[in-house]
């Protein structure tokens, strides 16, 4: 009599087992379902891209996660979601990787995006150069002062280095282009978890400079006007001077898909590429791909 | 017939008490053998004495630096931190509920020091992030308050109910008749605490100090909130610092299932694992001693 209770307690945790075997069985046959996995950035506009697709599309569902670019990658190559987005180009190495797990990325780019570059608002320095930037952020220049600013310790504020947006700015800043040099960012920077986290610290600290997609700036900070190297037309980043490249922190956004795109998968990415969704791109503070 | 069922039931239970007590031992070896295994391959690659005592750590770069010297550091500010706020704080706590107070405040003060201990460790951290954060920047006039201090702030918080609980339960398990011959030969009530109480309660307490360490050791998004994340090693408290803890559960997401990285990440999960591993088993020992 007295085992009766446990019984049920282990047919219900057996239940679990067989569920969750299921829903993984199910997620690789159902076409209907998609998981779209990657860069923080251009997270916020996918996700609308997902709500109108399925708004139009009722029966299919489509799930939409950040975590940045590497994660995205690697989701896509441990085969956990059907499109990775990225801020970033992905690397050979990235590719050898998922070649050897039988995934081979697709690259789609969607639009383009600027970084900005922001300092709290009290903050008296208006414009820098390439150089300056690449001196702050490689902890060469510490003080404010020795930039024409106040007499106040500087304080780096990063992306972790899962972010896209921290490898592009690395490589476009920091090693002025060069993917194979050696720079780093200051080891005193600190690495924050999300582009918000950048924001909402340099919106209180005035010590603070960091960078975030354009999309992510507002009224709270103030954006630096930045020069291309060996130029002193400082200009900010806008969608036109994105657009033309003129701004020099520039870069495409893109979404990867293991092999030729299928069904669902297919259909969502269309529907990105399309005048629908290019104006959206718009919408969200992004670059569209072409003049709508 | 009766008998016979009563016979085979209690024998069932007891096989099934004894498979419950001894799933923590299996769980426990199972993680370490997949901790080993996972980690151990990683000093194939990457020398261990480079590993340990490098000041660098840029996981991402190519080649790759993983030296967690600066993380090691990281974790000990913050916890040695935590613990000179924690510790005194905590044990005079106890000492006040059960020795000084009056039975009403000793109840209400042991159920709010219980629940002290269920506030997940997410929400102690935004409360930190929004309130202490920028306290601690405008009293200690730091560059940033993202600094190992708020750490050890907010840690102290999540230490302080495990101190509290089991010193106290220490210092009531004292003999009352050490107490009261204390007393009879005329010695005053804090003579009696200091002299006695507190000698014979040691072992006790220095096994609730150690237990303490390693719930804060461990503690990853509370301190990944609030320390700001910078791998550098700090030349003072109100610096920032990045924990090993927090360096993993950053970083896992990005990499991919197999990889150097990944493995990098495991191999830091074993330091740590020894490091609690060590810590418990002090306290162990310590409470082995008072219960003799």
């Amino acid at each position: 009599m007295k085992i009766k209770p446990l019984l049920p307690l282990l047919l219900f945790l057996l239940s679990f087992l067989f569920l969750s075997c299921q829903r993984e069985q199910k997620a690789a046959q159902n076409t209907n379902s998609i998981q779209i996995k990657g860069s923080d950035t251009i997270v916020n506009l996918v996700q609308v891209w997902a709500e109108r697709f399925v708004a139009e599309n009722p029966d299919d569902y489509i799930g939409v996660t950040g975590g940045g670019s590497g994660t995205g990658f690697a989701a896509l190559m441990n085969k956990t979601c059907d499109i990775a987005m990225a801020s970033r180009k992905i690397e050979d190495s990235e590719i050898q990787e998922a070649n050897r797990n039988g995934v081979f990325p697709f690259e789609f780019t969607v639009g383009f995006d600027g970084l900005a570059i922001l300092v709290h608002k009290t903050n008296p320095i208006e414009q820098l150069t390439m150089e300056q930037l690449r001196d702050i952020f490689m902890g060469n220049v510490q003080n404010w002062k020795e930039l024409g600013g106040a007499d106040l310790k500087i304080v780096i504020l990063s992306r972790e280095s899962n972010s896209g947006t921290h490898l592009f700015f690395k490589e476009q800043v920091l090693r002025r282009g060069d993917a194979k040099a050696k720079e780093e960012f200051a080891p005193q920077a600190l690495l924050m978890p999300s582009s918000k986290a950048i924001l909402d610290e340099i919106s209180q600290n005035p010590n603070a400079v960091g960078y975030v997609g354009m999309g992510f700036s507002n009224e709270n900070v103030k954006t630096i006007k930045v020069a291309s190297r060996g130029s002193l037309n400082f200009i900010l980043p806008t969608a036109e001077n994105v657009l033309t490249w003129a701004y020099p922190i520039s870069r495409p956004l893109y979404l990867y898909t293991n092999g030729d795109p299928q069904n669902l998968v297919k259909r969502f990415i269309d529907y990105a590429l399309s005048d629908k969704g290019q104006r959206i791109v718009i919408e969200t503070y992004f670059v569209p791909i072409r003049k709508l | 017939m009766a008998g016979e069922f009563r016979k085979t039931a209690d024998n069932l239970i007891e096989k099934i008490i004894f498979l419950c007590g001894i799933l923590s031992i299996v769980f426990v070896s199972l993680i370490f053998i997949f901790l080993f295994k996972e980690g151990i391959s990683f000093f194939t690659d990457f020398s261990i004495f480079k590993f340990i005592g490098g000041r660098f750590w840029y996981p991402t770069s190519s080649p790759p630096q993983f030296g967690i010297l600066s993380l090691i550091v990281g974790s000990i500010f913050v916890t040695a931190g935590a613990c000179i706020i924690a510790v005194p704080i905590g044990i005079m706590t106890a000492l006040y509920i059960s020795e000084v107070a009056p039975k009403w405040a000793r109840d209400i003060l042991k159920s709010l020091v219980e629940l002290m201990a269920a506030v997940p460790s997410v929400v102690i951290g935004f409360i930190g992030m929004v309130t202490l954060v920028p306290l601690v920047k405008t009293v200690f006039n730091a560059p940033t308050g993202l600094t190992a201090f708020s750490g050890s702030v907010v840690l102290a918080f999540m230490a302080m109910p495990t101190i509290v609980t089991i010193s106290e339960d220490a210092i009531r398990s004292v003999p009352w008749q050490y107490k009261e011959g204390a007393l009879a030969l005329g010695a005053t009530k804090w003579q009696t605490i200091r002299r006695i109480v507190l000698k014979a309660a040691m072992p006790g307490i220095i096994a609730a100090i150690m237990l303490g360490i390693g719930r804060v050791i461990g503690e990853t998004m509370a301190v990944m909130m609030v320390t700001g994340n910078a791998a550098q090693i700090p030349n003072s408290i109100f610096e920032p610092v990045r924990t090993m803890t927090a360096t993993i559960a950053a970083e896992m997401g990005e990499t991919v299932k197999g990889g150097v990285h990944y493995r990098g990440l495991f191999a830091i999960g074993l330091v740590l694992f020894t490091i609690t591993f060590l810590v418990n088993f002090i306290a162990d020992l310590f409470l082995g001693r008072s219960k003799k």
